[in-house]
């Protein structure tokens, strides 16, 4: 009998997954994780993501006078059932999904074969596969703004600053407390590679997932005795690591985080072991700009908030699902220059992410002034080298702690290219571009 | 009324001994087969394929391991995910390493290095059981993904820990769509299970059972405990590994340890409590229901609703609903799916009559 | 004079003879050779300072470990929501103190929700299951505990909580070059008092009497005349104060929050080595998994790899297996054919 009536609920499901929707509007899906192990971190992006998209529609009528569309698909963090929502929502749409963008590096991996068939860009805006910044291999992956690798440049050269500058770092120590995972392991090269060009010494502390507990982890590395510690977490692991070494002894202001590691949600919970500890941002801190006050006005005003009202501008993991909404959205303003005022395919998108130039004009129209960067992207540089910010917590808010600070790209493209070429080599990929 | 046996008479001794021995069971059978693999692959769309049936069989692979040796065997198991990683991993090593093998072979190659861990991590099976056993497993839970994370000949020495599953090609044809996925899925899934269902009614199977009912009784009639159990976790392990191997290629693409992790584990436990312990239907019956309910749910929470409860309650539901369902099932049918669908069937016997 | 010092010998005699001595006899002896290896080779002062440490991480892990003794001692249940009610209770008590009510009040508020979960559990899930296999029990709380995590967080939220006790996280006591931190000799004291109250509580009250009986022979235990259904009830909510204790001391370590949940995967080990119906065993159970692991992350982390805090505990627990299945303090067990 319980077969039976599955039976029955799987074919009218079966019926409903076939039709579309015939609205014309742009469709983004918003592939979010609010439960899970990671859930704390997801909602927050993705009540951003979808206020900003609501905000546009409501503000300036969507993009070129077409409303945007959205779903939201929760993943739970887990890559199978984040492929199951791509496969869902990819054909969505009067023309198909515009973009994807997964905020995790295991779910992009997971689809990021399937990309080029599917004809679907994906943003990996600060993660993701680091060579994709090579678009000449990988021309439907975009790790927009800044990858791991340059991340790891400037957090170097933000230290060396620290220091009194680049040729004081000789002789230093500097620990890096990751988390045990393909994430944490990534920028393992890169630092290496900088401890030799700087002459500094350089330890790996790995922590085991979740990273509940880490007090032997922080016994370790006082035994180290490091003068700097770079932090490379991600969800409850960042909490306990700033109140284990307030326990070992070692002061916060000589803990520098990477953007993973900077959010609130990190900082508040360790109470006041968190103050005096920096990190790095993709954008300003502040919540000073025109995008949340518009976002307040035109959304949560109207009754329209997808989380609560407090975040907005507030919270950092908010701002960078606002700086998802303003990727995709600047994607396909400028596909719609090209392509005309109608809903965007996903290669009519690709095209518009591989041709992005934020100009300052166009940040200020847009309300986002002085948020994030100028940006760029071309061909062969799907990252936009754009520089990073630090910033520092004071116990109630994120205050800069520096200016921007460029990536080191010459050291970042040789390895970049090098892992990329040795991609294509094996998967027999013709180089575009030029 | 339609479903007797009666004037169903056999007539050699190889009939007698049929997997499905009556007619009508055995009718039932080849339709399903034939929609599986001649009407699905035309009806379903690439979604479907892709998302729902591939993800249903592999996991039902890997239930029907975790049946052989908590259902038949009556060893509890709470590391199948780790052997499944290991299936994946060993696949991919020697793939990586020896380009020139053919697919089948490779995935064989997984199966047979899970089956070893397997047997390793069984050996404790020899001393305590019941409960204590699932905390070995555990440590092999835990242990295995630490290694995997670890060691960087495993991942080939990757840049960034997370490898991509080469595509794969079977004597030439290349396997990259939903389509052809499919069909080297079913395909492996079908003979795995009818393998099994043979094992389980041989003498290895009924010694298994013994094993399971009361091992000291069996030991005393002669059954090899060492044996019987250590080959117990060696064929679970064989097919567990064999469904990471597939769950690497044919579903993610990738291959990482995040996705052999400890709620894996808990999720093909789960499978085969709700599917039933001891039984090949059960198996699927379980994979079909844990991997369909939280899409079903995810569906009409968006299309009921238009979007007014939240991703995030749904999914909390969803916990509850699972939880709610498995205490329910043990309650009320503690055999499972499997069982109910046994008692539809003993009804349907005497359909029309009531007794 | 001679039969004094007689029956002196014989009753060391009898206590050398207990093969418990002799195992905890020679672990001495191997803790304390070891230490003064350390003493003589080492920095002291460090290894000291992680040993410590370890020992009062590892009575946190004891106090999670105590609630899956209760139930297990009086029932035989092995409690896999215990995870879930810590989480719960925590959550509950952090809700009630961010919407303004005195501390005082919000536990008693909680413990009584707690009492209500008891007596549901009991009548929906227990009750159905009395006579199965020990197996179908551990699978219900498997179910059970998926059932209450999402509870917990359908009906609070799923954000992180701070909760403030009041006490000062980071002030340590200084021994020589070593710090000790004070919230964790705290907590272990607190431990260290349930602990005394509960081993108190089973040994010289009637209900504590009635408990070990239950968890004897259920059916033993009904034809004497105890009432299974009301002292299952006491053992869940006994549970459910030890989870909430346990919650609050792990909720202001680690802000209130779903990973709390994973921490019960931590007390299996414990279990095990102390052994599953013993409540002093759950404590040493707790030292030797908090400090083994600590000691195997400092000084053999570095020689694989680090990041071997996961399946230390988990390898620790298979040896003392195979050496002893039923754990340092546990009851043998009995097969009947």
């Amino acid at each position: 009998m319980i077969y039976r009536i599955l039976v029955t609920l799987i074919s009218y499901i079966m019926l409903i997954g076939i039709t579309v929707s015939f609205a014309a509007e742009h469709f983004v899906p918003v592939t979010s994780y609010r439960t899970g192990p990671y859930g704390i971190s997801g909602a927050p992006a993705a009540n951003g993501y979808v206020d900003y998209l609501k905000m546009i529609n409501a503000r300036d009528g969507g993009v070129g006078g077409v409303k945007l569309d959205w779903e939201e698909c929760e993943t739970a963090y887990k890559p199978d059932r984040f492929v199951e929502c791509y496969e869902r929502l990819k054909n969505k749409g009067v023309a198909g999904a515009t973009v994807f963008q997964p905020l995790g590096t295991g779910l992009t991996y997971s689809v990021i074969d399937r990309v080029a068939d599917d004809k679907i860009p994906l943003i990996t805006m600060g993660y993701g596969r680091t060579d994709a910044s090579d678009g000449s291999i990988f021309p439907w992956v975009f790790p927009l703004l800044v990858n791991y690798w340059s991340l790891s440049t400037a957090k170097i050269k933000y230290i060396g600053n620290l220091a009194g500058g680049m040729d004081k770092l000789k002789g230093l120590k500097i620990a890096n407390v990751y988390h045990d995972s393909a994430y944490g392991k990534e920028t393992g090269p890169v630092l290496e590679k900088q401890a030799e060009l700087y002459g500094f010494d350089l330890k790996g502390f790995p922590v085991a997932h979740p990273g509940l507990d880490q007090k032997a982890t922080w016994l370790n590395v006082r035994r180290y005795k490091p003068d700097y510690v770079i932090l490379r977490g991600w969800g409850v692991m960042n909490q306990t690591a700033l109140k284990e070494a307030a326990r070992a002894r070692i002061p916060a202001e000589n803990i520098v985080g990477v953007s993973w590691s900077c959010s609130e949600l990190d900082t508040v919970p360790a109470g006041k072991a968190a103050v005096g500890y920096t990190c790095s941002s993709m954008y300003n801190p502040g919540s000073h700009y025109k995008v949340f006050k518009d976002i307040l006005k035109y959304v949560h005003e109207a009754g329209n908030g997808t989380g609560p009202i407090e975040e907005v501008g507030n919270q950092q993991l908010y701002k960078t699902g606002v700086l998802m909404g303003i990727m995709t959205v600047e994607a396909i303003n400028k596909a719609t220059e090209k392509y005309g005022n109608k809903p965007m395919s996903g290669e009519q998108v690709r095209w518009g992410i591989e041709n992005l130039d934020l100009t300052s004009e166009r940040l200020e129209k847009m309300g986002i002034k002085d948020f994030i960067p100028n940006v760029k992207i071309s061909c062969a540089d799907h990252e936009g080298g754009a520089p990073v910010k630090f910033q520092r917590w004071n116990g109630t808010s994120f205050e800069p702690a520096s200016d921007w600070v460029t990536t080191d790209q010459n050291i970042v493209r040789p390895m970049i290219e090098a892992s990329s070429s040795a991609y294509a080599a094996e998967k027999g990929i013709t180089p575009r571009c030029n | 009324m339609f479903y007797r046996e009666a004037g169903q008479f056999k007539t050699s001794y190889e009939a007698d001994q049929s997997i499905l021995p009556i007619f009508q069971d055995r009718i039932a059978m080849y339709i399903m087969l034939m929609f599986a693999f001649i009407v699905f692959p035309f009806i379903a769309n690439d979604y479907w394929l892709g998302s729902i049936l591939i993800p249903f069989l592999v996991l039902s692979l890997a239930a029907l391991g975790l049946n052989v040796l908590t259902g038949y065997a009556g060893q509890i198991s709470l590391g199948s995910a780790a052997f499944m990683a290991v299936g994946a991993f060993a696949a991919f090593n020697l793939h990586v390493r020896i380009p020139e093998i053919p697919f089948l072979v490779v995935f064989l190659w997984g199966g047979l290095c899970s089956a070893a861990v397997g047997m390793i991590f069984g050996l404790p099976s020899l001393r305590i059981k019941g409960f204590y056993l699932a905390v070995a497993t555990l440590a092999a839970q835990f242990f295995i993904e630490w290694l995997f994370t670890h060691f960087d000949w495993f991942t080939n020495y990757s840049t960034s820990g997370v490898i991509t599953a080469p595509p794969m090609h079977i004597f030439g044809f290349a396997i990259d769509n939903p389509l052809s996925k499919y069909f080297v899925v079913l395909t492996i899934v079908v003979l795995c299970a009818f393998g099994i269902r043979n094992l389980a009614r041989s003498e290895i199977g009924r010694a298994w059972m013994a094993v399971r009912d009361m091992d000291i009784a069996a030991e005393a009639i002669g059954i090899n405990l060492m044996k019987t159990k250590l080959l117990a976790f060696g064929v679970s392990s064989f097919l567990c590994g064999l469904a990471g191997a597939l769950w690497a290629y044919a579903v993610l693409g990738t291959v990482e340890p995040q996705a052999f992790d400890i709620i894996r584990s808990f999720e093909i436990l789960f499978m085969i409590i709700i599917g039933g312990l001891g039984s090949v239907s059960g198996a699927f019956l379980g994979a079909g229901f844990i991997v369909l309910l939280p899409i079903l749910l995810n569906n009409l929470g968006s299309l009921v609703t238009g979007g007014a409860i939240s991703t995030e309650t749904i999914a909390h539901i969803e916990y509850m609903i699972f939880g709610a369902f498995i205490v329910f099932f043990l309650i009320v049918e503690p055999n499972g799916l499997a069982r109910l669908w046994q008692i539809g069937k003993e009804k349907l016997r005497l359909w029309p009559f009531p007794y | 004079m001679k039969n004094i010092l007689l029956k002196i010998l014989q009753c060391m005699l009898k206590i050398v003879n207990q093969k418990r001595f002799i195992l905890t006899f020679s672990v001495l002896v191997s803790v304390i050779i070891l230490s003064l290896a350390i003493y003589l080779f080492m920095d002291y002062w460090f290894f000291l300072e992680v040993f410590i440490g370890g020992l009062l991480s590892g009575v946190m892990y004891s106090l999670v470990a105590l609630g899956f003794v209760l139930i297990f001692k009086a029932s035989g249940v092995f409690n896999f929501a215990q995870g879930a009610m810590v989480l719960f209770a925590a959550l509950t008590f952090v809700r009630l103190i961010e919407m303004g009510v005195p501390m005082l009040g919000a536990a008693t508020l909680t413990m009584l929700v707690m009492v209500i979960l008891a007596i549901a559990i009991e009548r929906i899930v227990l009750r159905p299951l009395v006579n199965q296999d020990l197996i179908i029990l551990f699978m219900a709380t498997i179910g059970l505990n998926y059932f209450i995590e999402g509870m917990a967080q359908l009906v609070w939220d799923s954000n992180v909580h701070v909760l403030d006790l009041g006490i000062d996280e980071y002030a340590a006591y200084e021994i020589g070059e070593a710090f000790v931190n004070k919230f964790d000799v705290l907590a272990a004291l607190i431990a260290g008092g349930l602990v005394l109250l509960l081993a108190l509580f089973f040994r010289y009250t009637v209900i504590g009497r009635a408990l070990r009986a239950v968890a004897d022979d259920h059916q033993a235990a009904l034809s004497v005349g105890i009432p299974l259904r009301t002292i299952w009830i006491y053992v869940w909510s006994a549970a459910g104060l030890v989870a909430l204790v346990a919650g609050m001391v792990w909720g202001s370590k680690l802000g209130v929050q779903f990973a709390i949940a994973t921490v019960a995967l931590k007390a299996i080990p414990v279990l095990i080595i102390g052994g599953f119906t013993s409540v002093p065993g759950a404590i040493i159970g707790g030292l030797i998994v908090g400090c083994g692991e600590k000691l195997a992350e400092v000084y053999l982390g570095g020689f694989v790899g680090g990041a071997i805090e996961n399946w230390f505990p988990y390898m620790l627990a298979m040896i003392v297996l195979m050496i002893r299945p039923e754990g340092l303090f546990g009851e043998k067990i009995i097969e009947r054919v």
